[in-house]
């Protein structure tokens, strides 16, 4: 057993001995290893860092001119003017949107987790998984071929039947309005808010389920006794995800809502009038290609804004995900 | 008190027989109620999915034919219905390749990094971030490589890469999360036994570790593509459209499948360019289908068996 090896002694050998300094052998191919898989952990905390940085430095030029550089491009209006509208479309395209996916997704989350037979909730789950596999140009087209004149005569006749409701008023067709717009998102961000919520129903103890059903509960009564309130912070969060896909969506709102027109009212809660509202993303995706210079840096800037919103939003949902976790005692 | 109701409701398998009492005849009522209601949340699920499967079927299967697939649009104006998506197979496989080269092994090792070295704050730090970085909307990642390659080459630069490297920023978090569960499936006790046996770390990850998910991270990768594919928003900003194919990834604008339909839809939506965009989109599902049929034989023919 030779435990002095001089520093020469390998190469006098030939070949390095694998024992060489006590038990590490593949010293080497350990350390590029570790190296580089840690390496491309923190490429991608470097990405996200990039994205931010490299929006903001493209922002800048527009953030700090005087609205005149740019005058030409947003119609004489400053940044604020320009992106707040189009922050408001946004966020309410997204709720509307969230309005019309969070009922159905906890209901089908329920009939999956809670209602289906065993052999019948695998295809359903699938199923609605499909959804998610669906390019958004696909559902674009879907939505003005198909949806939009089929939804247009509902809409007419709520408009005129509850049209004293504000918010109902003043429909036009065709409907290309802001609802339009967001029962394809609905339809697009069905498939996340079902998917956790429904894996969190299937976690909900056992013994919960029992408790209820001892007590004589009747299978609704279980529902919202021992599984709705178990998953709720799960369902919360779902929905934050789902909010977040939401507010970033690009194709079928730009290929289904028809966009306000300059000058015209920017903040209508009129959601089936048509040409008053206008989201971020639809907006960069159409005036892209007209932009130029100081343009680009507005539009970018309005980007980072949807980026500083869609980021928050799922931090604040992963985080309400890792708390539940962590106390939930479910793993 | 008899109550008899002219048309009983089947009692549901876990309900008591409770029918005898008004409490019990409402919260009976309830239950029956709300077990239609969760029915219908699904039945109204499939409307857009059956609609949309159909109309794409429909519409996009008349357009489909050879040419269309084999021909690209140089030459083709006005309501000719010649020219076709050659062009635009070819760059939408060329681009998603390129995201692919650049996401799938980034994606891979931190992944590992994640389930083999990580445990401290750099592996909390990193697991929290690539789950809100799934959550980047698509035209941020546009816009990102806009922004990037306006600084690195010039603002009017626009080429295939830009598209590979937007579509990576949205493929690499899919690619990590989807690796990491599958890495976090190979059973402990594989890596110790490998360990006993003196085998170095490095080597027990490549032919224990990675060996044994193979076709898991194959299955994953497949998917994450599945996933990107279709993407349209950050490649209309960055490779835009052209009307024949462009070979060349670092020069000039390419043409893609989704933007393809968008631009066709946009130029004519009454007209010939509907029927092209609603080819592209059936090419576009075909291809997406492909991929997930590809992934389910992967995974069905290659995993390790789950008892």
């Amino acid at each position: 057993m030779s435990t002095d090896v001089t520093p020469e002694a390998p190469g006098a050998e030939g070949r390095p001995l694998a024992s060489r300094r006590g038990s590490t052998p593949g010293r080497f191919g350990n350390r590029l290893f570790a190296g580089l898989s840690t390496a491309s952990g923190i490429l991608i905390l470097v990405t996200l860092a990039a994205v931010a940085i490299f929006l903001v430095r493209e922002a800048l030029p527009a953030i700090t001119a005087s609205p005149a550089a740019y005058a030409d491009f947003t119609r004489d209006l400053n940044l604020g003017q320009y992106i707040a509208p189009l922050v408001f479309g946004t966020v309410l395209a997204a709720l509307i949107a969230l309005v019309i996916a969070v009922p159905l997704s906890i209901g089908i989350a329920l009939f999956i987790a809670h209602y289906a037979p065993k052999r019948l909730s695998g295809p359903v789950a699938y199923v609605v998984d499909l959804l998610a596999a669906i390019p958004s140009v696909v559902y674009g087209l879907w939505g003005f071929f198909w949806l939009v004149p089929k939804i247009g005569p509902i809409m007419d006749w709520i408009s005129q039947k509850l049209g004293f409701i504000p918010i109902f008023a003043d429909y036009a067709p065709p409907a290309k309005n802001i609802t339009s717009a967001a029962i394809v998102l609905a339809v697009m961000i069905l498939p996340i808010i079902t998917a956790v919520s429904r894996e969190v129903f299937l976690q909900t103890p056992r013994l919960h389920i029992e408790a209820s059903l001892a007590l004589g509960a009747t299978r609704w009564e279980v529902a919202r006794q021992a599984i709705l309130p178990f998953g709720r912070s799960g369902v919360i969060s779902a929905s934050m995800l789902g909010l977040g896909r939401a507010l970033g969506e690009t194709m079928a709102v730009l290929m289904i809502l028809a966009p306000f027109a300059r000058g015209t009212e920017v903040y209508s809660f009129k959601i089936l009038a048509s040409a008053e509202h206008q989201t971020i993303a639809a907006n960069i995706a159409q005036q892209i290609r007209e932009a130029h210079g100081m343009g680009v840096s507005v539009l970018i800037a309005s980007g980072l804004a949807l980026f500083a919103i869609t980021l928050v939003v799922n931090m604040a949902a992963r985080w309400i995900v890792a708390r539940r976790a962590a106390f939930s005692g479910a793993n | 008190m008899t109550a008899v109701t002219d048309r009983p409701v089947p009692a549901p398998d876990i309900a008591p027989n409770f029918a005898t009492t008004p409490s019990g005849r409402r919260r009976k009522r309830t239950n029956a109620i709300m077990a239609g209601l969760v029915t219908l949340a699904f039945l109204i699920a499939l409307v857009p999915l059956i609609s949309l499967l159909t109309e794409v079927v429909i519409r996009g299967g008349s357009t489909l034919t050879w040419q269309f697939l084999t021909t690209d649009m140089t030459g083709v104006f006005g309501d000719s219905l010649d020219g076709g998506v050659s062009h635009a197979i070819l760059g939408t496989l060329q681009i998603t390749g390129l995201a692919t080269l650049i996401s799938a092994p980034i994606g891979l090792l931190a992944a590992i990094y994640l389930v083999e070295y990580g445990h401290g704050r750099l592996a909390r730090t990193l697991t929290f971030f690539v789950d809100v970085m799934t959550g980047i909307p698509s035209i941020v990642a546009g816009l990102f490589a806009v922004a990037l390659f306006a600084i690195l080459i010039g603002p009017a630069y626009r080429s295939g890469v830009m598209g590979a490297i937007a579509l990576s920023v949205l493929m690499i978090p899919v690619v990590v999360r989807s690796c990491e569960e599958m890495l976090k499936l190979v059973p402990n006790e594989l890596r110790e036994a490998s360990y006993a046996l003196g085998v170095p770390k490095y080597l027990t990850i490549t032919k224990v570790v990675l060996r044994t998910s193979l076709a898991g991270i194959v299955t994953s990768i497949v998917l994450a593509i599945a996933r990107v594919i279709g993407e349209t928003a950050p490649l209309l900003l960055t490779v835009g459209i052209v009307t024949s194919t462009n070979a060349s990834m670092l020069e000039g604008r390419v043409a893609t499948l989704p933007v393809f339909a968008y631009s066709q839809y946009s130029q004519d939506a009454l007209g010939v360019g509907a029927d092209r965009a609603w080819g592209a989109a059936l090419v576009l599902i075909l291809i997406i289908m492909i991929l997930n049929l590809v992934a389910r034989f992967i995974s069905s023919r290659f995993s390790i068996a789950e008892k």
